[in-house]
């Protein structure tokens, strides 16, 4: 806690934030990749600090917000089922598909679990052996070596009623195909920490190279995050476009190799779709075709689902970070936390989420 | 408190329920039923009210109530998982979230009943545990169990044990807390700090991956809300933050106040140990439920009496001034965070979910 309390020292972060001001002389956008970086920028109102000019773009690094709608009907197409046990992150069952969400299907009798770990869903298998056991592996790379230690366990163990329902996306596709949009404005990127613990920085030095756009490696602390900005805006003052770590007491060049190779076992790198954003080349995982008696997808006939996406929702927009909550009609009215029309306003880590628990544009009115 | 270790010791300890299961027949109004009732329930909650084994109890006022006192009625039921957690049980959660709830409109108990509903097969000692936990938060409180009812369910249509509670009060006259009270220009004070009952329960259910030293806090309020009185504080609006929290206990009184609360992030009193967890989990401390707890809206004049008074009773050691209401904007409440921005506090939207990555 004495950690965590020295990065969101008031006093430090105000040094850095004057440090900016005087830094900053041209207008700058950059985005902040990680949902968990937008909500402690929201949270903490450090948008509101900035000097003018310097805009703060937030990205699509929410898993939840990502997870197709696709993926979320088969879910809950899959957790119907009498015979499964469909286990999820508690924030899933919140997320509501094209009709209803997991909460939903469990009051109509489906046994669908939250886990903390896939670990746990692999325990059940064993403890239940004539049931199905689903996991529903969604996230980053920061979930994906976890989620394959899973498969891996299951196997070991000569499980042969555990699946897993996937969802695993990766960073670096989802940042090219947002630099590569004709409409884009990001200048710079703050890389999301925790997915840097495990995968380094190595693969953005490429995309930082061809893109021309820096790339600093960020924690989530307001201290933290104002760093990484900091840095950011040297380099774009300074015409640089580098890979930087501002997230040193964390993160380091070569990550977690132990934890890549483990994702690399069971993973391969293949286009993904993204909720919003639509498919995003080499965008994310898929299991490899040995391991595949263990994709959900597969083991049920997930082939009837039909997903239906709100027709007024700008989610999409929002995630690439060309347009804000508040330029959406539906924002707060009709769509809120508990009655989301998007992907963004489904997570906690989620745009227009963090917009709305935090009242952003509501602080004077009624 | 058993005697039986020493032989001067005279009171009979009461005769052990003959079942070590609690069985279908215990709840089918016949002869078990009146043995649960005879010896489990009475020698613990025993009072001559209860003894009397009428269908009502029957209160008699010692004086008539006086001009201008109202009488407070309120009712909760009571589901916890795990039954016994680090700091309470679901005994204790019954008889103090019931009594809180008169406190909070400034009642002083006159009677207490429960209503259990009890899940076939659970052991019979278990339960005779939450009924002396049930007799010691009684007595903690100072309220009386009047009346009772006693219900099995079969084997899995009930998790355990649920306890279904009423309780009657009197608010004598000239107190006026209630949710709708709050002034602009009022203190916001909270007795404690926050989050420790929900952190305390959620870890104990064991599948958070997560061990905590913290209990909860379960407790009751009304001997804290009497000192405030007795100290001459004008109280406008009193919450116990139970479920949805803080955010969701000061909204309430925004709301129905018509009046805008800010409150500063430095100043809301969270423990170390809850924060770290809510840090690692994603939860926020202000979302959590509190069960010993209060938040008090009182006029500016009044606060440093009020928190003076607060500190001086065991349940408000650790009181302190959160915030303040204003005029406007109405129904609103903002959270002033230490790098000088504000934000809105939303109200929790329902379950608490751990998130992801």
């Amino acid at each position: 806690m004495k950690y965590m309390d020295e990065f969101r020292d008031p006093t430090l972060v105000q040094a850095v934030i004057a440090e900016l001001w005087r830094t900053a002389v041209r207008p700058h956008v950059i985005m902040e990749i990680c949902g968990g970086q937008t909500h402690a920028i929201v949270r903490s109102g450090l948008d509101r600090l900035l000097p003018p000019g310097l805009t703060l773009a937030h990205g699509p690094g929410c898993p939840v917000c990502v997870t197709p709608l696709e993926t979320l009907d088969q879910a809950m197409a899959i957790a119907c089922r009498p015979d499964v046990i469909f286990t999820s992150y508690g924030d899933m069952l919140r997320v509501p598909g094209s009709d209803g969400d997991l909460f939903g299907v469990r009051a109509r009798g489906g046994d669908v679990r939250v886990v903390y770990s896939p670990l746990d869903a692999v325990r059940l298998a064993q403890e239940n052996p004539a049931r199905q056991v689903v996991f529903f592996a969604i996230g980053f790379e920061t979930t994906a070596p976890a989620n394959a230690t899973s498969v891996v366990q299951a196997r070991r163990l000569g499980l042969r009623n555990f699946t897993i329902l996937a969802s695993q996306v990766c960073v670096p596709g989802a940042m090219r195909a947002i630099l590569s949009s004709p409409d884009n404005r990001v200048e710079a990127f703050l890389a999301a920490g925790h997915v840097c613990t495990v995968m380094g920085w190595r693969e953005y030095t490429p995309i930082a190279r061809e893109h021309g756009v820096p790339i600093v490696v960020t924690g989530f602390e307001p201290l933290d995050i104002a760093r990484g900005i900091l840095l950011a805006v040297k380099q774009l003052e300074a015409g640089r476009a580098e890979v930087e770590n501002a997230y040193e007491r964390v993160v380091t060049e070569p990550g977690n190799p132990g934890a890549q190779t483990a994702v690399r076992e069971v993973f391969r790198v293949g286009d993904r779709v993204w909720r919003g954003l639509g498919v995003i080349p080499d965008g994310g995982l898929h299991l490899r075709d040995e391991w595949s008696e263990f994709d959900a997808a597969k083991r049920f006939d997930v082939s009837r689902v039909k997903p239906v996406e709100s027709p007024i929702c700008i989610a999409g927009e929002i995630l690439k970070g060309l347009r804000l909550p508040a330029d959406c009609p539906a924002f707060d009215d009709p769509c809120t936390p508990d009655h989301p029309l998007g992907a963004t306003m489904v997570s906690a880590e989620g745009t227009c989420n963090a917009y709305h628990r935090y009242g952003r544009g509501r602080e004077e009115t009624e | 408190m058993s005697g039986a270790a020493d032989p001067r010791g005279f009171a009979c300890p009461p005769p052990p329920p003959r079942h070590d299961r609690i069985i279908l027949g215990h709840g089918g109004g016949g002869r078990l039923t009146a043995e649960l009732i005879e010896r489990l329930f009475l020698p613990r909650f025993g009072n001559d009210i209860l003894a009397q084994g009428d269908d009502a109890a029957l209160l008699t006022l010692r004086e008539p109530l006086p001009a201008g006192a109202r009488l407070a009625l309120t009712t909760d039921a009571h589901i916890v998982r795990p039954l016994f957690f680090p700091g309470g049980d679901i005994g204790r959660l019954a008889v103090c979230g019931t009594v809180n709830d008169l406190a909070m409109v400034g009642a002083r108990p006159l009677g207490l009943a429960a209503a259990f509903v009890i899940e076939e097969g659970l052991e019979s000692e278990l339960l005779t545990r939450v009924a002396d936990s049930m007799r010691d938060a009684a007595r903690e409180a100072g309220v009386t169990i009047v009346a009772g009812d006693t219900k099995v369910a079969e084997r899995g249509k009930v998790d355990g044990l649920y306890v279904a509670t009423a309780a009657v009060g009197v608010v004598p006259p000239g107190r006026s807390a209630r949710a709708a009270g709050a002034r602009s220009g009022d203190a916001v004070l909270v007795s404690g700090t926050l989050g420790e009952h929900g952190l305390a329960v959620l870890a104990a259910r064991g599948d958070l991956a997560l061990r905590t030293a913290v209990e909860s806090d379960v407790a009751p309020l009304g001997g804290l809300v009497e000192a405030l009185y007795a100290a001459g504080i004008d109280i406008h609006a009193l919450r116990d933050p139970t479920r949805g929290g803080l955010a969701a206990a000061v909204n309430e009184i925004a709301a129905r106040s018509g009046v805008g609360v800010t409150l500063e992030e430095t100043a809301i009193p969270v423990r170390r140990e809850v924060r770290a967890a809510c840090e690692v989990l994603g939860f926020d401390p202000l979302h959590l439920p509190n069960e010993g707890k209060l938040v008090a809206f009182v006029p500016q004049a009044q606060a440093e009496r009020a928190l003076a008074t607060m500190r001086g009773h065991p349940r408000g050691a650790a009181a302190v001034a959160i915030g303040h209401a204003e005029a406007a904007p109405p129904g609103r409440v903002l959270m002033r965070t230490p790098y000088g921005t504000t934000r809105v506090v939303e109200v929790p939207a329902g379950e608490l979910l751990p998130r992801i990555c």
